[in-house]
């Protein structure tokens, strides 16, 4: 089973929210804790006085989802099916601090309301009175995936239905620097857009927000077709992880050669980067590939940014020159393998073609 | 043609009992979990009664026997003994070669530690132990009971908030139905923690007494704690291997209400579309339905809403029906696993459960819940319902076979 991208919205750090296409500045961060999504006008999608009890990354979810709608013309989805690593944390923070400093008395409960990791799932059915199926997945690297894995299930079920499926993940500044004292970020100034060549310890941290419209039927205007999306969870070495890929490939009748770009989870941190670097020195040799971190930060949600970036190469033929790859690609782009991983746990791959 | 799905394995920990065998002692007994705080250092104490699970953390620990070194959260430690439970129940083998996943809801996940981190990192930023917030999210507890279970094939974990784990069941079903797994421990979990308590407090929407489903006179849910599992099988598995499968999952359906965000609807329009989907996959009558467990919180809000729509669906002649969460408290990610448990135990005896604390009739319904504990009850098809906030709303059906 495959799904027809037929519209992507995303909201990112950088300029990729409201026109089909790449944006044509990259723009770079320098501090560590800067990569935030660049927000949209809230107004031209949610009435003002609705956007005023929205946590800020529930209005860039409903933005992106409605935006997705738009474009595609499809203005009520069969399925709208979310993922996130931490749900809406923002507001999760601001209850928790409340039952605190309050004492846990007279508190106010939109937070509370606000704080549970289906909120923007409902906030979009309810934005478009949708009943159709609603599901939140939230599962560390793999939030975004299960959310697909739901949403091909649905196309197997029939192939005609239009599924809204996408990821959201806030940066807050709390979480920044709880997460800081794990130890996943670097300890220094790092420009953005250098970080695969920053070879030390931690990653930057990032954000995003991204809604995607899957069908099985085609239409002269979808994006791209993707293939197929697989899970694995902590493989045992490294072997280990060549033989998924093998395998995934195995499955649409690929071998490594056939891919024409591969797109990796390139972080920046030394530790977690050598696996891709050792595949691209042995199973995946000579194929071209990129990265896509420097532009969106570190988050659980973050491949939903490299499939958007995967459907827009291919639709456009066009790398942006932040990642352009070391060695140029010959010919046209047809096919694009994305490989991902957090933390060594969650790993993700994606096969997606030129329609 | 789709593979059927059964059920093999049941696994509950709740404040009704560790395991199956307590927890039907309770219900025959009539013996509510619903009582005194005492485990979280709360300002309600003594004034908002919930469901605890009577073990401390260290308890549950040595309980829940991990196989893997790490901090366990509580919510970590609820989901592994009931889902080891249901695993030894199922008696599966994870080294044969059936794909197997993992598949739980939560709606706070590990935040029984974090909250407590929390309160020392407001003060000071610098301080709180980190491993308190390390197991935060919700896939924390799923990754915990799959690497001691030993499942990795397929791991994930749904938040729809009071509908999570009738949703992983859900999905569990529906990967085996499409042939993409042959076997899925299936359920939730939720701790009570400070930050639901006071949520829900918030929201004025707790019980000051014990909670009164479908009664005129309710006012508000009880939270509780607890996990519930299932393991499913495809029919293939079950056939193989020449198991004895306790029920199939036959039906399931999940809509959304669409109408507010934490309110229902007046007339129960996602509750109605969730029951008729499941209703129309299992190729049932509503007169085939022999027993419902309810959603049943006690809310005003719910009890009303999810009673309109059992009397729209089922036309008038609405079957025997009760809340068990007058024993188990609301479990919020637990509850639609908890509720299946006791659903799959329902219908192996041929048991109705009563909906405790139940005497004014509510004048807007027609039907009544059941008030005692029926036995012999001719049921072949047990519909459980989980609604929840956002619209969320989730239907299983499970049949004799």
């Amino acid at each position: 089973m495959a799904a027809y991208i037929k519209g992507a919205a995303v909201i990112s750090p950088q300029k990729t929210f409201g026109d089909q296409g790449f944006p044509e500045e990259i723009v770079g961060y320098h501090q560590v804790s800067n990569l935030k999504c660049i927000e949209p006008v809230y107004r031209d999608f949610i009435d003002p006085m609705v956007a005023r009890r929205m946590s800020r990354i529930v209005k860039m979810g409903v933005c992106s989802a409605l935006q997705c709608m738009r474009d595609t013309g499809i203005s009520m989805p069969d399925a709208i099916i979310a993922g996130t690593g931490l749900g809406c944390l923002e507001d999760t923070e601001k209850f928790l601090a409340s039952v605190y400093t309050n004492d846990e008395k007279l508190l106010n409960p939109t937070p509370f309301i606000q704080s549970t990791h289906n909120t923007l799932a409902g906030a979009i059915a309810l934005a478009v009175k949708c009943h159709n199926y609603n599901a939140t997945y939230t599962h560390r690297g793999f939030s975004f995936e299960g959310a697909l894995t739901d949403a091909f299930l649905h196309l197997e079920e029939n192939p005609q239905l239009n599924i809204l499926a996408g990821s959201f993940d806030e940066l807050t500044t709390h979480s920044y620097q709880i997460t800081s004292r794990l130890g996943l970020w670097k300890n220094h100034p790092v420009n953005s857009l250098e970080l695969m060549h920053d070879r030390s310890r931690g990653s930057l941290p990032g954000e995003g927000v991204a809604f995607f419209m899957l069908s099985g039927k085609n239409s002269p205007t979808d994006l791209a077709l993707l293939k197929s999306v697989e899970t694995f969870y902590k493989p045992g070495n490294y072997k280990a992880i060549e033989q998924r890929i093998d395998h995934f490939l195995a499955g649409q009748g690929l071998k490594p050669v056939d891919i024409d770009l591969v797109i990796t989870g390139i972080n920046g941190d030394t530790t977690r980067d050598q696996v891709y670097h050792q595949l691209m020195d042995r199973m995946l040799k000579g194929r071209p590939f990129t990265c896509f971190k420097n532009l969106c930060g570190e988050y659980d949600t973050s491949s939903s940014f490299a499939l958007w970036l995967a459907a827009m190469i291919l639709k456009t033929q066009r790398i942006p020159e932040a990642i352009q790859p070391g060695d140029p690609i010959p010919g046209e782009i047809n096919r694009i393998l994305i490989y991902n991983h957090l933390r060594g746990n969650n790993h993700v791959l994606y096969l997606i073609e030129r329609c | 043609m789709p593979q059927r799905v059964y059920v093999t394995g049941i696994g509950i920990i709740s404040a009704i009992g560790f395991g199956v065998k307590e927890v039907i002692d309770s219900l025959k007994g009539m013996r509510t979990g619903v009582g005194r705080l005492t485990l979280i250092d709360s300002v309600h104490r003594g004034e908002l009664p919930v469901a605890e699970i009577r073990a401390s953390d260290k308890e549950l620990l040595s309980m829940a026997k991990p196989e893997i070194r790490g901090y366990f959260t509580r919510t970590a430690l609820l989901g592994l003994v009931a889902a080891r439970q249901a695993v030894i129940h199922a008696d599966i083998d994870l080294n044969s070669p059936w794909r197997t996943g993992l598949i739980s809801g939560t709606t706070v996940g590990g935040m029984d530690r974090s909250e407590v981190f929390y309160k020392t990192f407001l003060r000071d930023k610098t301080k709180g132990r980190i491993r308190d917030v390390a197991g935060h999210d919700c896939g924390d507890c799923t990754e915990k009971i799959a690497d001691c279970l030993g499942i990795s094939d397929f791991v994930s974990t749904i938040n729809t908030a009071c509908s999570s784990s009738a949703n992983s069941i859900m999905l569990g079903a529906r990967l085996i139905r499409h042939g993409k797994l042959d076997r899925v421990v299936a359920g939730g979990m939720d701790a009570l923690t400070l930050f639901t308590l006071n949520g829900f407090n918030s929201l004025m929407i707790l019980d000051h007494q014990q909670c009164k489903p479908f009664d005129e006179n309710r006012n508000g849910l009880n939270l509780g704690e607890g996990s519930g599992f299932l393991v499913l099988e495809s029919e293939e598995v079950v056939r193989r291997e020449g198991k004895t499968a306790l029920c199939e999952l036959k039906g399931y359906g999940n809509a959304c209400d669409a109408y507010h965000q934490t309110a229902s609807s007046p007339e129960g329009f996602g509750a109605s579309q969730s029951m008729m989907k499941a209703l129309e996959l299992a190729q049932l009558s509503p007169e085939d339905i022999g027993y419902i467990n309810t959603h049943g919180t006690g809310t005003k809000n719910n009890d009303l809403s999810e009673g309109v729509a059992l009397e729209s669906i089922f036309k008038g002649a609405v079957p025997p029906c009760s809340s068990t969460k007058s024993y188990t408290g609301h479990t919020l990610g637990a509850a639609g696993a908890i509720e299946a448990v006791l659903s799959v135990v329902a219908l192996q005896n041929g048991w109705i459960y009563p909906n405790l604390n139940f005497s004014a009739q509510m004048h807007e319904l027609r039907f009544a819940p059941v008030t005692e504990f029926r036995t012999g009850a001719a049921v072949n098809h047990i519909m459980s319902n989980s609604f929840g906030f956002g619209g969320n709303n989730s239907s299983l059906i499970f049949s004799r076979y």
